[in-house]
């Protein structure tokens, strides 16, 4: 039989660097092929040749026997290949059916929009493929799965039978993944051919027919899950040995670091996003708060920092009450903070390393001096810190925004980690990182722990959260539903409270799950 | 959000082999390297500026049209002729002319060779009220603030100077003249205050209010220069005539104006590149101009270090006008500066924000401002072709793909291109 895709030799370089190197990848009808990589390694660049965004230096696409250069997606769009990208391309104020037509409208024989034609044809799709998809609702007030059901009835609308999926699972709820895993198997079974692009092993492992990893540009194998483990994959990805489970040692937990009690924030329109919340972080332990996207994590997190002034309610910080108090004091009592954004709050992206490390110590001996900073010192805090931090960086006057992921966030670790500290905040402190930083970065945090640090761990991602927290609070429409001790808790029990259904009474909790 | 950094693969990361070479030679690195250099940009903006001046010196030059209708070679000739004799009015009118100079040396007269030298050092006294309000908008841009106010801080800087130099009497020269200097400042610094403080507690723009404060400035300036200001005895709005004692020596006899206000203005360019890149309020500063959001984070205080960047913006400005008043003119007019507010907006770009940059680019605008008289005296060619010639410098440097492509620059390594600008644009107080 021969594939509905060939990629022969695909090489693509970019000033520096080759992006993919003779990259040879066969798509059979009606398989799911994960493309599993770590961040950096090519997977996106070589999407992106597919889909007409790029033009490669080298190599051919064969799409159904026959030759295609696509020199834009409309090109890859008329050869049957159709992507959802990772961050959806939806107008929230128009309807499914509006949205799906859009660059592709039927219209009447009076030049207007025909409407009804093009949601009868989405309500055919919809109830063809199981997708439970109203073509009328208006995207604003659907659901991330939903919106994402609404990115592949777009594809399929335009006939696509080859779909290539942008690490789909990235803002869903494991429920929500599994939903879409079901839907991927729906369509494979009806013969459309789906690529799907991920760095997750087990979603891999569980729901693709083949499995083909690259790294740094080239491929390294394909196999299937049967002959695969979480640990090969890991280190196929990787290049070496990889420990994927987080050895720790029983919490020992102490004193009350952080106490946090009927804590209500608003956001600048003066919409309540955290209602309420109390808890506490006690010394030595690590409290993980799960919870999928924009349920008022961040909020949280900017108010216990003093980056946000709560409407109500008390935070304090050992003893101290830090409710409205400046992010400089709050920094001064001890505490740490990996922002969520590292780019936007935690570095100054043209400051060379060595300035970065010295971020909120700037003012303290030995960097400073009176009003004068001291350059020595700071360049030996910075040498120190790359060496044991292992930051990869042709030197310490090489600004941060020429780094990689992996190694900006190790620098705001480094900072973090490198001062006397008795709390960490850690708001997804992996997020877009590769196997080898997690893995780094995660036994940070535990040293942390262990120490005798307060750790709040902030994270969407439900194996983060599980791996290292001691306690799990869930967190869903702003308030916290649940804590529960790590151990004997099931991921499947998180999942469910994470959606907002309370395991007990499997009832649903009364907040419906906010939008973006 | 996270993915798509693999479109724009960094040369930092390990796993990915950097591409195979033919081995450079030495010199073609060398080229390579220049190639690259924003400062090559720079340089050559400045030659295409200066050429580009001379071309339109030339076609705007009746005579070389009439020539062309007599004879094609007679018009070459005259083009030739305008073309050369604009750059060499240009340099002697800046640097003083080589055979007085040469004169004046062999005759031994001090008197002499300070006349012939005169020329040089009035391009100095024209470059320091460059340097001083270019240095007030660097700063800002710096910090992430745009002063488009400087030259209302001017105004209101050579206000307070002449109040103090024409209502202060009694005074010894060491006290006055500074004393009349830093009551300048301050009156720059309270009116770069006022939009620093109404920008961190209001969040309304800078730009629009130092535009604002510039128009009370001009009204202002008016109303004191026909009141309370005025000098009684003349006629016309003009204040009175600072007290010897107020005055910025001068360290020549006339017609020589050097005075001690260009040393002043250096020593404040360095005293600037100190703060900004040696203190600790200079780093807090930085970093609230390149990402405010991480300013906030590390504990900096955005409000304390916005209202300080614009009083001290205001501060250098001031100073700019208190210098012009002390210095050089000694009493104060109603048009007295010609848009040094507006070209040191140029300046800091053209000086890319950091204090010596500024200065170069100071001496630059002063000595051609000064050509530029003796341009238009000995060989007829409009003083506006200089403001051509300006604007054409910052267009160039404004985009530097013109002159990458015009001279086959490879692009640079970095993205150069003016991050302080879309820094002093993005930057808002949260």
């Amino acid at each position: 039989m021969t594939p509905v895709l060939e990629l022969r030799g695909i090489t693509k370089r970019f000033p520096g660097v080759v992006a993919n190197d003779h990259i040879d990848l066969k798509l059979e009808a009606g398989e799911i092929h994960a493309l599993l990589g770590e961040n950096g390694a090519g997977k996106t660049t070589l999407m992106n040749i597919l889909y007409g965004l790029y033009s490669p230096d080298e190599g051919e696409i064969i799409v159904k026997g026959k030759r295609l250069v696509p020199k834009s997606p409309s090109d890859a769009i008329a050869a049957g290949i159709g992507m959802v990208h990772q961050h959806f391309m939806l107008v929230p104020v128009f309807t499914v059916t509006e949205n799906v037509m859009l660059g592709d409208e039927y219209v009447t024989k009076g030049g207007l929009l025909d409407r009804k034609r093009a949601a009868a044809r989405i309500r055919e799709i919809s109830d063809k493929y199981n997708l439970f998809v109203d073509p009328d609702a208006y995207i604003k007030d659907t659901p991330v799965g939903i919106q994402q059901r609404v990115e592949i009835i777009k594809l399929l609308f335009r006939e696509a039978d080859i779909l290539i999926m942008d690490e789909p699972t990235a803002v869903l709820t494991p429920q929500e993944a599994n939903e879409l895993f079901k839907i991927m198997g729906n369509l494979s079974k009806m013969g459309k051919s789906i690529i799907f692009i991920t760095h997750k092993l087990r979603e891999v492992l569980e729901f693709s027919d083949r499995i083909t990893v690259i790294r740094g540009g080239k491929v390294v194998g394909t196999t299937t899950p049967a002959e695969a483990n979480q640990n090969l994959l890991a280190s196929m990805m990787v290049g070496r040995d990889i420990e994927l489970d987080v050895n720790k040692k029983p919490a020992h937990a102490g004193e009350k670091v952080l106490e946090v009690s009927g804590l209500t924030v608003a956001d600048a329109h003066n919409h309540l996003i955290v209602k309420g919340v109390s808890f506490d972080v006690c010394a030595g332990e690590i409290l993980g708060i799960a919870g999928v996207q924009g349920n008022g994590q961040t909020e949280l997190v900017r108010a216990i920092t003093g980056l946000m002034h709560p409407v109500d309610g008390k935070i304090s910080i050992l003893g101290q009450d830090t409710t409205r108090a400046a992010p400089k004091e709050i920094i001064e009592l001890g505490t740490a903070h990996i922002p969520e954004d590292r780019q936007k709050d935690g570095l100054v992206l043209p400051y060379p390393i060595m300035d970065n490390l010295v971020l909120n110590t700037f003012y303290k001996s030995p960097f400073a001096r009176g009003a004068m900073m001291q350059e020595q010192p700071i360049r030996e805090n910075a040498n120190q810190l790359v060496e044991r931090f292992d930051i990869r960086t042709p030197s310490i006057e090489t600004p941060v925004g020429s780094l990689s992921g992996g190694n900006q966030q190790k620098v705001i670790v480094a900072r973090e980690f490198s001062r006397p500290i008795k709390f960490l905040v850690a708001s997804q402190p992996t997020r877009g990182l590769d196997v080898g930083s997690i893995e780094y970065i995660h036994n940070r945090l535990i040293e942390k722990r262990d120490d005798g640090c307060a750790v709040l761990l902030v994270s969407t991602e439900l194996d983060e959260i599980m791996q290292l927290s001691d306690r799990i609070a869930v967190i869903f429409g702003g308030k916290i539903i649940k804590i529960l001790p790590a151990k004997g808790t099931t991921k499947e029990e998180i999942g469910l409270l994470m959606a907002g259904v309370d395991t007990e009474t499997q009832t649903p909790v009364s907040q419906p799950v906010p939008v973006g | 959000m996270t993915d798509n950094k693999e479109m724009t693969p960094k040369p930092a990361e390990g796993s990915v082999k950097p591409e195979k070479a033919a081995k450079p030679s030495a010199l073609n690195i060398f080229f390579e390297e220049v190639s690259r250099n924003s400062l090559t940009v720079t340089i050559l903006a400045i030659l295409t500026g200066l050429l580009l001046g001379g071309v339109v010196a030339v076609l705007t030059t009746e005579t070389v049209y009439s020539s062309f209708r007599t004879s094609f070679g007679l018009g070459f000739r005259e083009v030739f002729r305008v073309f050369g004799i604009t750059y060499s009015a240009l340099f002697t009118g800046s640097f003083g002319q080589p055979d007085v100079i040469r004169a004046a040396i062999a005759s031994g007269d001090w008197q002499q060779i300070n006349v012939a030298f005169s020329p040089f050092f009035e391009s100095l006294v024209q470059s320091t009220p460059y340097i001083l309000a270019g240095l007030a908008v660097a700063l800002g841009f710096r910090v992430g603030l745009f002063n488009i106010g400087a030259e209302g801080q001017i105004f209101v800087g050579a206000l307070a100077a002449v109040w103090a130099g024409t209502r202060i009497h009694g005074l010894p020269p060491l006290i006055h003249a500074p004393l009349a200097l830093l009551v300048g400042g301050l009156g720059g610094a309270i009116w770069g205050f006022i939009p620093g403080w109404l920008k961190a507690k209001t969040g309304a723009h800078e730009v629009i209010n130092t535009i604002m404060m510039n128009y009370i400035a001009f009204r202002l300036s008016e109303y004191l220069l026909t009141g309370f200001l005025k000098d009684p005895t003349k006629a016309h709005p003009i204040s009175a005539t600072v007290d010897t004692a107020a005055w910025l020596p001068r360290l020549f006899p006339s017609p020589n104006r050097f005075h001690i206000g260009f040393f002043i203005a250096l020593i404040l360019a360095y005293l600037v590149y100190l703060l900004l890149f040696k203190t600790t309020l200079g780093f807090q500063l930085r970093t609230v101009g390149l990402n405010p959001n991480a300013a906030r984070y590390a504990g900096m205080n955005i409000v304390k270090n916005t209202v300080l960047a614009m009083a001290l913006s205001g501060l250098l400005a001031g100073l700019a006008g208190a210098n012009e008043v002390l210095g050089v003119n000694r009493n104060l007019g109603v048009a007295f500066s010609s848009g040094y507010g507006f070209d040191s907006i140029a300046l800091a770009l053209l000086g890319n924000s950091h204090p010596l940059g500024v200065v170069l680019a100071s001496l630059l605008f002063g000595f051609l401002r000064n050509g530029a008289l003796r341009m238009q005296l000995q060989a007829g060619i409009p003083i506006d072709i200089i403001s051509i010639m300006q604007a054409a410098i910052l267009a160039f440097i404004a985009a530097p793909g013109i002159i990458r492509t015009i001279y086959r620059l490879k692009e640079p390594k970095e993205e150069s291109g003016s991050p302080l600008l879309t820094a002093a644009q993005k930057g808002q107080v949260q």
